[in-house]
C-alpha cells in the first residue's frame, strides 16, 4: 500500500494536544509533582521522594491508617450498593410496562431522581432522616425504633446506602429496560412455544440479552459510588466518628482541612489508579465472558 | 400428532368490529390431516403468517375455532397447545450449548433425562449437528443457528404440528436446497404434521404434498402441486404458480368456443352460456401454447422477445394489446415478428370473475 507521507498533518492535531496538555496533563503533572514534596505553607516545598506513597501503604502510619480504613469503607459501600441496585434495577425494569402511555409515565418517574443535583439529594435525606423534624426519622422513632444517623454508625450507613439506592437504582433500571426493549418478539414467542416458564425465559433470554447494558450499569455505578463525596458529606459529614468517611472525604480533609498538599496529591494518584485498574479488570473480564465470536468455519 | 380443523377462522388486527374486507385473514374452513406436509404459499401480506400464528396461539383469532383432533383448543395458550414453531430468523438461547438448546423444549415439559438425551442425539444426527453438541450456540454461523432452531422445532415427538415461518430466509441458496430436502426427509422419518409458510413457489412445491395458496387474506386454492399447475382454481393461482405464469386474456365464451378479438379457439369442454355481467377470461399456461409460422387458422401475434430458460424457450408476444407468453418449439426460428399461436384445447380454462368455471365434458 502506498501511503502519502505528509508531516503537515501533525499541525492539525496540535490544537488538540495543546488543549489536552492544559486541561489534563499539566494539572496531573502538578499533582505528581506535589506528591513528591512536603510543604509547610508559605509556598515552601521540600523534596520527599516516594515517602508519601510508602506511608500510604503502611497502615501503622497516620496517613496509611486513614487511607486504608476509608478505602475499606468505600469498597464495602460500593459492594453493598451494587448488590442492591443491580438486582433491584433488573426487577424494576422487568415489571415496567412494554407499551402504551404508561411507559412514558414510568420513564419520567424513574428519571426524576437522576435529575436532582447531588447536594440537593444529600440535603433532602439529611432533613428526611432527622429525628425531630424529618418524616423518616420522626416516623421511625415514633414506631419505637431508635434511629439517629448522627450518633449511630449503623443508622448513618443505612441512611447513606438507602439514599444512594434511591438516587441511582433508576439508572440501572433504565439501562436494563433499554436492554429488554431490544429483544425481538420472536425470542419470547419461541420461548412460549418451547414451553419455558417465566424464570426460564429470564434466565435463557432476558438476562443474557441484558449482559452488555448490565456491564455498563455495574461499571458506572462502581465508579460513581467509589468516588462518592457530596451526598454522605452533606448528610453525615463523614461521621459519626469516621464511620462514613469515604476516600474522597478523607482526601478533602487532608488537602483542604490540613493543607497537606503532598499527602493529598499522593492519595489522589493512588485513588485514581485504583479506579482505573478495577474498571479495566472488570471490563476485560466481563467482555471476555460474554464474547460473541462466530467461528469462521461453522457447521456445514 | 393430530388432525387440525379450522372452522370459520378469521382474524383482524384492528378488532372484531373491523369491516370484513379489512380482515388480515378472511373466514377459512379447512382440514389438515395428521402427518401431512403442507405449504402456505402467497405473496407478502396475504395472511399466511397470521394463519400460522393463529394455529400456534401467538395470535388469538377474532372469530372461529381451531380443533386438534376434534378438541377445541382456541382458548388455550401457546404452551398448552403442543405446537412447535420455527421462525424466520434463528432464535438461539445464548448461554446454552447446542445440545442444551435442543433439549430446552423437552426439559421444560419434564421429559425424563434419558429420553431427552436420546431424542437430542437423534435430532442432532438428522441435522448433522452432533459434532457441535457441546459448543456454545452463539459462536456458530447463521445457518447452523437456524438448524438449531429447526432442531428445537422437531425435537418433541408428541407435537400436534410443526410450523415453519419462512425458515430458510437467512440461509444461502445452496444450503437452502440441502436443508429443504433434509426437512422433507425428516418429515418422512418423524411422521409429524408440518406446515410451511413461504412466498417462494419452488420451496412450497418441493416441500409439500398439499399447497395452500393464499391471496389477500383468503385461501384461493388448496391442492397438490400438479393440481395447482394443471387446474388453477383462481387466476391468481395461475399467475403466481409457474414461471412464466399463466396467460389470462379476456375472451367471449359460449359452448365449445372462446373468441379473442374475433378469432375462435376451440375448448375441450362445453361452457354453455356464462352469466352475463361477469368478467370472462380464458387462462392457458405458456407450456400449452406453441408458436408456429403464421397461418390462416391461427391466432396472429407479434413476438416482442424470446427468453431462453435453458430447458425451454418462451416467447413474449402481443395479441393486439394483450401480453402473452408461449412456448417456442425446438428448432423453430421465426422469419419475422409475426407468428401464429397453436393452443392445446385440453389446457385452456375459462374464468368468470377470476374463478374457474367447470365446463361440461
Amino acid at each position: 500500500m502506498d501511503k502519502t507521507i505528509n508531516q503537515k498533518a501533525w499541525f492539525l492535531v496540535l490544537p488538540v494536544f495543546a488543549v489536552v496538555a492544559f486541561s489534563a496533563i499539566l494539572p496531573l503533572m502538578t499533582v505528581v509533582n506535589y506528591s513528591m514534596q512536603d510543604t509547610f505553607g508559605n509556598n515552601q516545598f521540600f523534596w520527599n521522594g516516594v515517602g508519601w506513597f510508602k506511608e500510604l501503604l503502611d497502615p501503622s502510619t497516620d496517613l496509611g491508617g486513614r487511607f486504608l480504613a476509608s478505602l475499606g469503607r468505600n469498597l464495602l459501600f460500593s459492594a453493598i450498593i451494587l448488590a442492591i441496585e443491580v438486582p433491584l434495577g433488573i426487577v424494576v425494569a422487568l415489571s415496567m410496562p412494554r407499551e402504551g402511555w404508561t411507559v412514558a409515565v414510568c420513564l419520567v418517574i424513574l428519571a426524576l431522581p437522576l435529575l436532582i443535583p447531588w447536594n440537593v439529594v444529600g440535603t433532602i435525606w439529611q432533613i428526611f432522616g432527622r429525628p425531630d423534624i424529618g418524616l423518616l426519622g420522626y416516623t421511625l422513632n415514633s414506631l419505637g425504633i431508635d434511629y439517629n444517623y448522627v450518633s449511630n454508625e449503623f443508622d448513618a450507613w443505612a441512611t447513606v446506602i438507602v439514599m444512594d439506592v434511591w438516587h441511582w437504582t433508576s439508572l440501572v433500571a433504565l439501562l436494563c429496560y433499554a436492554g429488554l426493549k431490544s429483544i425481538p418478539d420472536a425470542y419470547y414467542q419461541a420461548a412460549q412455544i418451547d414451553g419455558a416458564s417465566r424464570w426460564a425465559v429470564f434466565k435463557a433470554i432476558q438476562l443474557p440479552k441484558m449482559n452488555r447494558v448490565l456491564l455498563i450499569a455495574v461499571l458506572l455505578r462502581f465508579m460513581d459510588s467509589f468516588m462518592i463525596y457530596t451526598e454522605p458529606f452533606v448528610v453525615t459529614g463523614g461521621g459519626p466518628g469516621n464511620s462514613t468517611t469515604f476516600v474522597s472525604i478523607e482526601l478533602v480533609k487532608i488537602a483542604l482541612g490540613q493543607f497537606d498538599l503532598g499527602k493529598a496529591a499522593a492519595l489522589s494518584l493512588v485513588y485514581n489508579l485504583i479506579i482505573l485498574i478495577v474498571c479495566w479488570v472488570f471490563y476485560t473480564v466481563m467482555t471476555n465472558a460474554g464474547a460473541e465470536r462466530p467461528e469462521k468455519k461453522g457447521a456445514a | 400428532m393430530a388432525r387440525i380443523d379450522l372452522v370459520d377462522l378469521a382474524h383482524s388486527y384492528s378488532g372484531n368490529d373491523a369491516p370484513p374486507e379489512s380482515f388480515a385473514l378472511k373466514p377459512v374452513t379447512m382440514t389438515w390431516r395428521q402427518g401431512g406436509a403442507y405449504a402456505l404459499l402467497g405473496p407478502s401480506g396475504c395472511g399466511k403468517t397470521t394463519l400460522l400464528n393463529l394455529i400456534s396461539g401467538i395470535v388469538t383469532p377474532s372469530r372461529g375455532k381451531i380443533l386438534f383432533d376434534g378438541a377445541d383448543i382456541t382458548p388455550l395458550s401457546t404452551q398448552k397447545r403442543n405446537i412447535a414453531q420455527v421462525f424466520q430468523f434463528p432464535v438461539i438461547y445464548d448461554t446454552m450449548t447446542v445440545g442444551q438448546n435442543l433439549a430446552f423444549p423437552l426439559q421444560n415439559r419434564g421429559v425424563p433425562k434419558a429420553e431427552v438425551e436420546a431424542r437430542v442425539r437423534q435430532i442432532a444426527d438428522l441435522l448433522d449437528l452432533t459434532f457441535y453438541l457441546d459448543r456454545k450456540a452463539t459462536r456458530l454461523t447463521a445457518d447452523a443457528k437456524q438448524k438449531i432452531s429447526l432442531g428445537r422445532g422437531l425435537v418433541r415427538s408428541d407435537v400436534a404440528a410443526v410450523l415453519f415461518d419462512e425458515p430458510l430466509t437467512v440461509i444461502d441458496p445452496e444450503l437452502k436446497w440441502q436443508l429443504r430436502s433434509k426437512l422433507k426427509a425428516l418429515h418422512r422419518e418423524l411422521d409429524l404434521t408440518m406446515i410451511y409458510v413461504t412466498h417462494d413457489q419452488t420451496e412450497a412445491l418441493t416441500f409439500a404434498d398439499t399447497v395452500v395458496v393464499m391471496h389477500d387474506g383468503r385461501v384461493v386454492q388448496s391442492g397438490t402441486p400438479a393440481e395447482l399447475f394443471d387446474k388453477p382454481a383462481h387466476t391468481f393461482v395461475g399467475y403466481f404458480i409457474g414461471s412464466p405464469g399463466m396467460n389470462i386474456v379476456p375472451a367471449v365464451v359460449s359452448g365449445h368456443e372462446a373468441r379473442i378479438d374475433g378469432h375462435v379457439i376451440g375448448l375441450h369442454r362445453n361452457y354453455g352460456v356464462l352469466p352475463a355481467g361477469a368478467k370472462i377470461e380464458i387462462g392457458v399456461r405458456p407450456e400449452f401454447v406453441n408458436i408456429a409460422a403464421p397461418a390462416s387458422g391461427l391466432l396472429a401475434a407479434n413476438i416482442e422477445r424470446i427468453d431462453d430458460l435453458g430447458r425451454a424457450r418462451f416467447a413474449r408476444v402481443r395479441i393486439g394489446d394483450a401480453k402473452f407468453a408461449a412456448r417456442v418449439p425446438p428448432g423453430f426460428s421465426a422469419s419475422d415478428n409475426s407468428v401464429g399461436l397453436v393452443f392445446d384445447p385440453a389446457h385452456v380454462h375459462v374464468y368468470a370473475d377470476s374463478r374457474l368455471v367447470e365446463g361440461v365434458a
